[in-house]
């Protein structure tokens, strides 16, 4: 038998607002988080996401009420606030996506290096925001 | 500090093991699939992207009955990543419980005014 090793101090119960926020993350501490908080986000959203599809795709007349919600707003909603919310939905979905195939590949394949962590991570980050970027500047009526 | 870890661990409760793992990726790859089918669709189209486009998209039988199985997925993935965060976070057995309660709620309203949407296209 060999000895117990020395009790050692055990930190426990951090501080989200206190700990947090000193905590450097990896890349892949990033994509992790982010893919639960984009998870979380397109499930908060989800009756706005059934609206959109509803409007979208039963009539005509719907379908032009879904562009002039996006357009002119609706509601109380000015039609900038509903595409920031789509953009958001746009980024959740697109990086839980890519985040996602990540995962899938690492698990097909055993490709657990921390190299490929890192690289994976950073590709997952700058793909998922590039194709936002482009994408919101579509949707905002840059190009 | 020791007990209760070992072979006197309890695993319980959580669902250990391969089949939540194995639900999360399957109906990952399908709602993938699905992704790309859609997107496919709309990028090698001719014309303008309008109504007549879109809604035809998910016109044909096969395309309402593929998306009512991708809705199901959908929603079974969502329930594993929710309850996932809500373990993860929520100490209180009795706020999770409501917090579940509340999820699957949410999830299953949404289905159906999904499936509502489907299938009277």
């Amino acid at each position: 038998m060999t000895e117990p090793a020395k009790t050692r101090p055990v930190f426990r119960n951090i501080h989200a607002l206190q700990d947090l926020p000193s905590y450097r993350l990896p890349a892949a501490g990033w994509v992790s988080i982010l893919h639960r908080i984009s998870g979380a986000l397109m499930f908060l959203l989800l009756p706005f996401i059934v609206w959109l599809f509803d409007k979208s795709v039963s009539s005509e007349i719907s379908f032009a009420k879904f562009k002039s919600a996006l357009n002119l707003g609706i509601g109380m909603y000015p039609g900038w606030f509903i595409r920031l919310t789509l953009l958001a939905l746009i980024w959740a979905y697109l990086h839980h996506l890519i985040a996602g195939l990540r995962h899938l590949y690492m698990d097909a394949t055993h490709s657990v290096s921390r190299e490929f962590g890192r690289s994976s991570a950073v590709a997952t980050l700058a793909l998922s925001v590039g194709l936002t970027v482009v994408l919101g500047a579509k949707l905002f009526g840059l190009y | 500090m020791s007990e209760g870890i070992g072979s006197k661990r309890l695993v319980t409760g959580a669902h250990y093991g391969l089949r939540d793992w194995m639900a999360q990726r399957l109906t990952a790859v399908l709602m993938a699939l699905f992704t790309a089918l859609v997107l496919f669709q709309l990028i090698f189209s001719r014309g303008e992207i309008g109504y007549d486009l879109w809604a035809g998209i998910f016109s044909p039988q096969w395309m309402r009955a593929l998306t009512f199985t991708v809705l199901l997925a959908l929603t079974y993935h969502v329930w594993v990543g929710m309850r996932d965060i809500w373990m993860d976070y929520i100490k209180p057995v009795g706020v999770r419980l409501a917090l579940h309660i509340f999820t699957i709620v949410w999830l299953l309203s949404c289905l159906g005014w999904a499936v509502q949407v489907l299938w009277r296209l």
